[in-house]
């Protein structure tokens, strides 16, 4: 019998990196889903192409830093970082497009800073950014949902990322830029008049945010992650949206409704700001990050020059994470709250 | 019913306590020997009291308090004491300490013995005294001498005292087989307590995981003042800061004691132990421990002589050596390991845990936190125990205090949730070491400085008396002088100058009595002539030109030290002339 020598505590909860990674893959499956059902395979084969090109990566950068892949692979951290990148973006982009956003995220976002657990920034926001800054015009080509035109099926959508120069593009403007462009209609009429838009918000758009809150709700009932950020967020940005609504004018921003079922809303509060390592660490402090956030994307949106805003918001709220971190700290046990008792 | 508080925080980790409650409290027995080391609680090691050799009997102080924070020790046999030296004990460092070793005669027999006739007549502080003399230090864990935690801070009204009868931790079933087997005598013990105390109200807090021990408690407790309250399970509710805030709402202030917001906490096993003290005369012997796992055929808890080997223990409940990696005294969570089964066991030894190794396998090498908070969510002090990972890796002492890590109670939550396996606890216990070492450092340097500059003030104040009394001096000679001169006679300061003038002159003269017999500059005029000569003989034999040329150089050279010399003399004459 030789006995080992460990320090308390000598029992362990169930819950692992790799599992927490996982789920949160697992959660992605809906929103994925009803991309694939309104918009084709082209998202489907993103996220796919995605993957094979992050796990290189990740394993080059382990294998250059004298680590050992196999170890650091079943994290999984690398599989979220491709599969959320490749939900970002658009449908049918290249298969070059999407490496140059992988090898961004992974390489530089992630290991230049020292790998998982020490990037200061949400690596698929900084893959996303990098792309968006440099290839524009690829990067704000969305297709048209199911019901507005063909939906090409997964040969055509192979063919677009693997062959683009022989794959004919249809797009079509999305609901957040045909409201961001309107400046002389009232909302009820830009809706009767323009086809793009669906019951709530745009079509496709209102039920893929929808399958995503599903998924957020799920990994939140799973204790995944709390419900502090992306309730901060979107209550944010439903508040941003009342304040600005200006009844339905021509120069509404749109109503909160039609916001928090645009664009990534609910990607980004369920599975973007909700990624721990970027993001502020205490209860009080995920309320101001979340909030941050949400104030952010109804700016960039409104007045800004982009498709949609997550990714910047979520960026620069990284930034401020550290400085938010440092005026949350919670009170601790037997310490007075500010002129209390303790 | 009365209203419980809850607590940030907490886990619940499996309980795994009903293995250990099949079967009622048995006695371990007298070993063959017993091994009892001097600091088995927390504060100075007691002082031994017997010499190797000599026969003691069962109840017999053999060691006697080392200090106010100290309790004395006692035989928990008969025998004769056979060394006193160290010995394996169980320590999480894993070294020797001193210790008193018995071998037991067999027979078990006490000394004479007999408690107090009626408490209720008895001073508190009486009651004290017993109680530190009969060795009672918290049966909980912690081991604090329960006689001073009892005395208070001066000044201080207990309002509230607060029996724990708690036992969070999975695994340990010490004290709920106390309770449920041993409920009167519970009470005997916090009566005497609040006898002592005097507090308003009495709360004595069980997690709602032990019906038996509630029913019990609830049924000895009957028509007294005492209140059985229970909560729901959740460790740690049963540390004393967190129990404190489950039945009071209140919060122990940072750094401060219970007894400053007017409470007292007390263990069961310690209450049985004042009982036994104070109503029967019997000191500190033995104590209640769980010998659990899946490492042992017949997990049970065992009532057990102080300074019992744990492989005697161990032998009782049937252990399988061949699969068990690791020996635990406590729980699974706040427990440390042993070195081996040949520790004894000790007051505040509650459990001894032999695990299988697939029971609670070697854990697994750490991944990268993920800064996910599961821990801080965990955590039962509020603090954010994945920054303080963070500041504890790069050894940023400043954060780590800004982030209250002595707060921490090591409760072990933070590394159970933990998703990357990281023993979060081990590295607040070494940051919390080394923080204390610096502390002890910067005080030393601090006294030194202190000292070093009491040294520098004396010397300046000296030199000051000195220089005072000098100046003293020279105003009452020269007043005397003067004095002299007015009266007409000779002056004694110029007649000293004059006596220390002439035995000056009596010196040099005696030491220029006997001159050089060359003087220097004498012998280097001789070098030179010789040289000069050795290169006119050069010049006229027609020499290598080096060697004319190195003759020369010696010339050129002799000459300046002759210039040299010479003006050095001049130089001497000039002073002595002036002198």
């Amino acid at each position: 019998m030789t006995l080992i020598r460990v320090s308390s505590p000598h029992a362990h909860g169930s819950v692992s990196t790799g599992s927490v990674m996982r789920q949160v893959l697992l959660a992605t499956v809906p929103g994925i889903a009803v991309l694939t059902w309104f918009f084709g395979f082209g998202t489907l084969v993103n996220v796919l192409w995605a993957c094979l090109v992050g796990v290189a990566c990740e394993t080059l950068a382990l294998t250059l830093r004298g680590h050992s892949p196999a170890f650091y692979l079943k994290d999984c951290s690398v599989l979220v970082t491709s599969v959320l990148l490749g939900i970002a973006l658009p449908p049918y982009a290249p298969w070059w497009l999407i490496a140059i956003g992988v090898t961004s995220a992974v390489l530089m976002a992630k290991h230049l800073y020292g790998g998982l657990g020490y990037n200061p920034f949400n690596p698929a926001m900084v893959g996303y950014v990098v792309l968006l800054i440099s290839f524009p015009m690829q990067m704000t080509a969305w297709a048209p949902p199911r019901g507005l035109a063909d939906v090409p099926d997964l040969w055509q959508a192979l063919q677009a990322c693997f062959q683009p120069a022989s794959y004919d593009a249809v797009t079509m403007a999305t609901p957040l830029d045909v409201l961001r462009q309107n400046d002389s209609l009232l909302l009820e009429d830009l809706w009767q008049e323009t086809a793009q838009f669906g019951r709530w918000a745009g079509i496709g758009w209102e039920w893929a945010n929808l399958a995503f809150l599903a998924g957020g709700a799920w990994l939140l009932y799973r204790r995944i992650f709390t419900w502090h950020a992306p309730v901060a967020m979107l209550a944010a940005l439903a508040l941003m949206a009342a304040l600005f609504h200006d009844g339905g004018s021509s120069a509404s921003g749109g109503s909160p409704l039609f916001h928090l079922l645009s664009g990534a809303t609910m990607f980004g509060a369920f599975f973007i700001i909700t990624d721990p390592v970027s993001s502020a660490v205490s209860v009080r402090g995920r309320l101001v990050f979340g909030a941050l956030i949400g104030v952010l994307v109804y700016l960039i949106r409104v007045w800004g020059n982009y498709p949609d805003a997550v990714a910047f918001a979520v960026l620069i709220a990284n930034f401020a994470a550290p400085f938010i971190d440092h005026y949350t700290q919670p009170r601790t046990y037997g310490h007075r709250k500010a002129g209390g008792e303790p | 019913m009365r209203r419980v508080f809850d607590f940030h925080g907490g886990i619940h980790p499996a309980e795994n306590k009903h293995q250990s409650l099949r079967n009622p409290i048995q006695s371990a027995g007298t070993p063959p020997q017993l091994v009892l080391p001097l600091s088995q609680h927390i504060g100075a090691p007691s002082r031994p009291l017997v010499q190797v050799g000599e026969q003691v009997l069962k109840g017999q102080m053999i060691a006697e308090a080392g200090g106010h924070v100290s309790v004395p020790l006692h035989a928990p046999s008969s025998g004769t004491v056979v060394a006193i030296e160290d010995r394996p004990i169980p320590h999480p460092s894993g070294l020797s300490a001193p210790c008193i070793v018995i071998d037991c005669d067999g027979r078990d027999d006490w000394i004479a013995h007999q408690g107090v006739a009626d408490f209720r007549d008895c001073e508190a502080t009486e009651l004290l005294e017993l109680i530190r003399a009969a060795g009672i230090a918290g049966m909980g864990g912690a081991g604090f001498p329960a006689a001073v935690k009892l005395a208070g801070k001066p000044g201080a009204t207990i309002r509230t005292l607060i029996i724990n009868g708690t036992e969070c931790e999975p695994y340990i079933t010490a004290d709920d087989i106390l309770m449920q087997e041993r409920a009167s005598e519970i009470l005997q013990g916090i009566a005497i307590l609040s006898h002592i105390l005097r507090p308003e109200e009495v709360l004595l807090g069980v997690e709602d995981n032990k019906p038996e021990a509630i029913v019990a408690l609830n049924k000895a407790a009957t028509g007294t003042n005492v209140a059985v309250v229970t909560f729901p399970t959740k460790y740690p509710s049963g540390g004393e800061k967190q129990l404190i805030e489950i039945l009071t709402g209140k919060q122990v202030p940072s750094g401060g004691l219970p007894a400053d917001i007017g409470i007292v906490c007390q263990n069961v096993g310690t209450a049985v132990a004042v009982a036994d003290a104070i109503l029967r005369g019997q000191p500190l012997i033995s104590r209640i421990t769980t010998v659990t796992g899946e490492a042992v055929a017949e997990p049970r808890n065992f009532e057990v002589l102080l300074g019992t080997p744990m492989q005697h223990l161990l032998d009782l409940a049937g252990f399988r050596p061949e699969q068990c990696e690791r020996l635990v005294m406590g729980g699974p969570m706040m427990g440390f390991t042993l070195a081996g089964p040949q520790v004894p066991v000790v007051k505040t030894s509650n459990c001894l845990l032999v695990p299988s190794t697939t029971e609670l396998p070697a854990p697994p090498p750490a991944q990268p936190c993920i800064r996910c908070g599961l821990c801080a969510e965990a955590c039962p002090a509020s603090l954010l125990p994945q920054q303080l990972y963070w500041f504890a890796r790069g050894k940023e002492t400043d954060k780590l205090e800004q982030h209250n890590l002595f707060d921490c109670i090591e409760c072990g939550a933070c590394s159970w949730v933990c998703p990357s396996y990281i023993p979060l606890v081990q590295y607040y216990r070494a940051s919390k070491a080394d923080i204390l070492q610096q502390r002890r450092d910067h005080e030393k340097s601090e006294q030194a400085r202190l000292r070093f500059e009491a040294r520098q003030a004396r010397i300046a104040r000296e030199e000051e008396e000195r220089e005072a009394k000098r100046a003293a001096r020279k105003q009452a000679a020269e007043k005397k002088a003067a004095l002299a001169a007015a009266e007409g006679g000779e002056d004694p300061i110029q007649a000293a100058i004059e006596r220390a003038r002439a035995k000056k002159a009596a010196q040099q003269a005696g030491g220029e009595a006997d001159p050089p017999a060359v003087s220097p500059l004498e012998s280097l005029r001789q070098k030179l002539a010789k040289s000069e000569q050795r290169l006119a003989q050069g010049r006229e034999a027609g020499e290598d030109a080096k060697i004319i040329t190195a003759l020369e150089a010696s010339v050129k050279r002799l000459q300046g030290k002759i210039a040299e010399a010479e003006a050095a003399a001049a130089d001497t004459v000039e002073t002595e002339a002036r002198e």
